[in-house]
């Protein structure tokens, strides 16, 4: 081991211990993937991300097919004498005050519900997204407005403006809602996308390809915006959950969508007043209401965890 | 234990024991990750006597701070050693408790970090970081704590320490904040000092200055210390031992000076034959300027003969100037708070041309403005007085039509290669880019450059479909440079393209990049900081100090005769720079 032609103490490994491997060549063995591909991974490997998933598809079908799921009509055939009547068959939850069957009141109300949060959180994103990615990109004047309409804003809680602005309102339908309750909403998302928009645009690769001769437009789309969405894709999947809630709160306090349209939120303001009595007439939608947004609440962590490592739990 | 490096008779005698302050027998560290249990250090052998100075030399992954990290246990959450012992006066450091460990730490082992810039907390004042180290380990307390504390400092270098003493971090300069690090390391006089990196992120002069104090101390002291780097011109000159480690072993481990005089292991003998020195020449590309095809080894003496005809040829044949800067100077305007501004000359009457074909590299410690030209002559910045002139007209304040031309010619490659990759973006839709910005050729045509680039920087075509995340930093910045290349420029800018690069993939790149030059006729504008690596590439060298370039001249010149006091200096403080390196 020792080379006779070397000094004292000269120690030198042999060769078959340590073959030199060529100098920083690709290892084309492993599979090309992006941080897209590897979040995936990481939702893939967590069982919370498929139940939650199982569950959002359950109640999208409901919303979109509830007669797929009761043939009962919520609205007809409602008799007095069944007034908060326990389950029977054909009933498996049992009676509202009314009369109604719970049942189906349950699964017709998720149409609203759904509905108002997808379009809510998606008229957010889009339109939160999209002037926070404006502001944080191109800065000066138009970033001092938008950031100073989105304070104004933002200093009004969601609900309570929406409270105001439902009361006068001549129509309310879900999409009435979804819009009222996106624009006090809009500024949460604008704020967090202009953050991490000027987070990326002062990164090397931007600076590359405005030497590149990139126009600055083309930058901020296919540069900036891919880079920067994460945490917003993040907020918008958790606040889905918090839009149903608004509009239930709504529905509830009587101002949010008319008696006559099916609304978990309705029922549980209207279950209310037999509380005492007939408390599962509460417990139904209150407890539909409940598992949707857990669903999505759910989800959304799962998310932030795999787009965000850095964000995630210690374990 | 026949293999370990044992202790030369000269060292022994000036020990009083026999015994070696330092011994680390068949040490087995590993890390735990997702993708299971991996091994980074695999049976590592050495030995420190008191008194004496060891370097551990090798790229990034090869092992050798987690090495000093065991040896402390300050290894990172995941890490664990997993057999062998590490025996620090013929105690067994792996077996000690946590509380023992502490003792330990700071008060018998010290250990300077590599990031001047990180390791001090900003929010507490330098006073008090000091005397907080002092009380840990039980040097002085309560009044005496604070004198010691100015001593310390005083020691390391700081001779107005106790003025300095309410100051914060930000207050300090990076070669401050080493010395204050330095200080805390050896307040307690410890008898093994561990400085990982400790003058990686400093200047050259600044790294000589410290690395002279440090050793001073340690002498003073006789502390001995344990030096990891990735400088072999460092080791040599600062350290009596050497031990080379690849892929988590040793290779090779002795006498500094003798090993890299004489390295016989192969990797060795590749590490030193990469390593820029002083006396290293031009890398002169071996493709023939007709063909792309590489020359035949068995004609390698008449190779040689003939790149030294084709250097001098090159020499000889004067060209025209591609790009020319006059009198250029870029101001700063920066905020004083309130409406006050204070106004920063970046770049002070710098003049300067790159004949077409030929390298020119500039040079200058952080600060001197070095990289400010560059974003000048890239158009990033526009100038505030003089001229710039791309084969004989003006670009300065072009806009709209004529800089994208002018950007179409003119290409860059930036220092940090995991930032300048979009790592949303696959490497083949990274090197197409600037084609589809500049709209040339159909998706097909693209697809078929992007192939050739890669073949042009000698990468699989694998990797086309592959993202940056899963690429080294040699390989990222070798995309750089085919992106770069993917609109058949006249010129590449290239700021620091290689300075974060180890050493063996530094050469690599430099050769690329030298052969690219002389196989498509690229002019480059090569803007470092590391004077060794432009002896290498550059034909004609501007030294920049504080804004201004106080020396112009061809690298031979600059290199054999400096004329300026400052080039003189940066030259002197090249670690190892006199040493002849067996090649």
């Amino acid at each position: 081991m020792q080379n006779s032609s070397s000094g004292p103490g000269h120690f030198v490994a042999q060769l078959d211990d340590t073959p030199l491997a060529a100098v920083d060549s690709v290892d084309e063995s492993e599979k090309a993937r992006s941080s897209f591909a590897d979040a995936w991974d990481a939702m893939r490997g967590r069982p919370m991300f498929w139940i939650s998933l199982v569950m959002i598809a359950l109640i999208l079908v409901v919303a979109a097919f509830p007669n797929l799921f009761t043939q009962t009509k919520p609205n007809l055939g409602c008799l007095l004498p069944d007034s908060n009547g326990g389950p029977e068959a054909g009933h498996p939850f049992g009676f509202t005050r009314q009369g109604c069957d719970i049942y189906s009141r349950v699964i017709f109300g998720a149409q609203a519900s759904v509905t108002v949060g997808i379009l809510a959180t998606v008229l957010v994103t889009v339109f939160g997204g999209i002037i926070g990615a404006l502001a944080g990109f191109y800065g000066g004047f138009l970033d001092a407005v938008v950031s100073r309409i989105g304070d104004i804003f933002f200093a009004i809680p969601t609900v309570l403006g929406a409270i105001v602005l439902m009361s006068v309102l001549p129509t309310r339908t879900p999409v009435t809602v979804a819009l009222v309750l996106a624009l006090f909403a809009w500024p949460q998302i604008a704020r967090i996308m202009r953050g991490s928009v000027v987070a990326a645009k002062n990164a090397d690769y931007v600076t590359a390809s405005i030497a590149l001769g990139v126009s600055r437009f083309r930058i901020l789309v296919r540069h900036v915006v891919p880079n920067a969405i994460a945490p917003v894709i993040v907020v918008a999947t958790t606040s889905l959950g918090t839009f149903i809630v608004a509009e239930a709160t709504l529905s509830f306090l009587g101002i949010g969508l008319p008696p006559d349209v099916m609304s978990w939120g309705n029922d549980i303001g209207q279950a209310r007043a037999s509380i005492a009595t007939a408390p599962m007439v509460l417990f139904y939608p209150a407890a539909a209401l409940s598992l949707t947004v857990l669903s999505f609440l759910v989800l959304g962590d799962v998310v932030r965890d795999a787009l965000d490592p850095k964000a995630r739990a210690r374990r | 234990m026949s293999n370990a490096p044992s202790t030369s008779p000269a060292v022994d005698s000036k020990t009083t024991e026999n015994q070696p302050l330092l011994q680390i027998r068949d040490l087995q560290v590993g890390f735990k990750t997702q993708r299971g249990f991996i091994p980074a250090v695999k049976g590592v052998d050495l030995t420190l006597n008191a008194g004496q100075t060891l370097a551990i030399v090798g790229e990034s992954g090869s092992g050798k701070s987690t090495t000093a990290q065991a040896i402390i246990d300050l290894l990172p959450g995941a890490g664990k050693v997993t057999g062998g012992e590490i025996l620090f006066e013929g105690r067994d450091l792996t077996k000690l408790s946590a509380k023992a460990m502490q003792d330990v730490r700071g008060r018998l082992i010290g250990y300077v970090p590599q990031d001047p810039m990180s390791n001090l907390n900003p929010v507490w004042n330098i006073g008090f970081q000091v005397e907080e180290a002092i009380r840990a380990n039980g040097v002085a307390q309560g009044k005496d704590a604070r004198k010691r504390t100015i001593e310390v400092l005083q020691e390391a270098g700081l001779s107005d320490a106790g003025d300095r003493l309410k100051q914060y971090p930000h207050q300090f300069s990076g070669g401050m904040r080493q010395r204050v690090l330095i200080g805390i390391g050896l307040s307690a006089r410890p008898k093994l000092l561990i400085a990982d990196e400790p003058t990686s992120a400093l200047d050259v002069t600044v790294q000589r200055t410290i690395l002279d104090h440090l050793a001073t101390l340690t002498r003073d002291f006789g502390t001995s210390v344990l030096f990891i780097t990735h400088d072999l011109g460092l080791a040599v000159e600062r350290a009596e031992q050497l031990v080379v480690m690849y892929k988590g072993r040793v290779v090779e481990a002795g006498p500094s000076a003798e090993i890299l005089a004489n390295p016989l292991h192969p990797y060795t003998q590749k590490l030193v034959a990469a390593a820029p020195s002083l006396a290293s020449r031009r890398i002169q590309s071996a493709r023939r300027p007709d063909t792309t095809k590489t020359l035949d080894i068995s004609s390698v003496g008449a190779a040689d003969n003939e790149l030294i005809a084709r250097a001098d040829a090159r020499e000889n044949t004067p060209q025209k100037n591609l790009i020319t800067l006059e009198s250029v100077s870029k101001i700063y305007k920066i905020r004083q708070g309130g409406f006050k501004t204070k106004e920063l000359k970046a770049v002070d009457d710098v003049s300067f041309a790159i004949p077409r074909g030929t390298t020119r590299a500039l040079v200058g410690e952080s600060g001197s403005g070095k990289s400010t030209v560059a974003k000048l002559v890239l158009q990033l910045e526009d100038i505030t007085s003089g001229r710039i002139d791309f084969e004989g007209n003006s670009v300065a304040d072009i806009r709209g039509r004529d800089l994208l031309a002018f950007r179409r010619r003119v290409q860059p490659v930036f220092q940090d290669p995991y930032g300048s990759l979009d790592p949303v973006y696959s490497v083949g839709d990274t090197i197409a880019e600037p084609l589809v910005a500049h709209r040339v050729g159909d998706r097909k045509s693209r697809q078929a450059r992007v192939r050739e680039l890669l073949d042009q920087v000698a990468l699989p075509l694998s990797t086309v479909n592959r993202y940056p995340n899963e690429l080294s930093g040699g390989q990222r910045q070798r995309i750089a440079v085919a992106r770069a290349l993917a609109l058949k420029p006249d010129v590449i800018v290239l700021d620091e393209a290689v300075s974060a690069l180890d050493v063996l993939v530094q050469g690599q790149i430099l050769t690329l990049l030298t052969d690219l030059q002389a196989e498509l006729g690229l002019t480059y504008l090569f803007i470092t900081h590391d004077l060794a690596v432009v002896r290498l590439v550059a034909d004609t060298v501007s030294v920049m100090q504080k804004g201004k370039i106080v020396e112009s001249a061809t690298t031979d010149e600059v290199f054999d005769n400096p004329q300026n006091i400052y080039t003189q200096k940066l030259l002197e403080a090249i670690p190892g720079a006199h040493f002849s390196f067996g090649r």
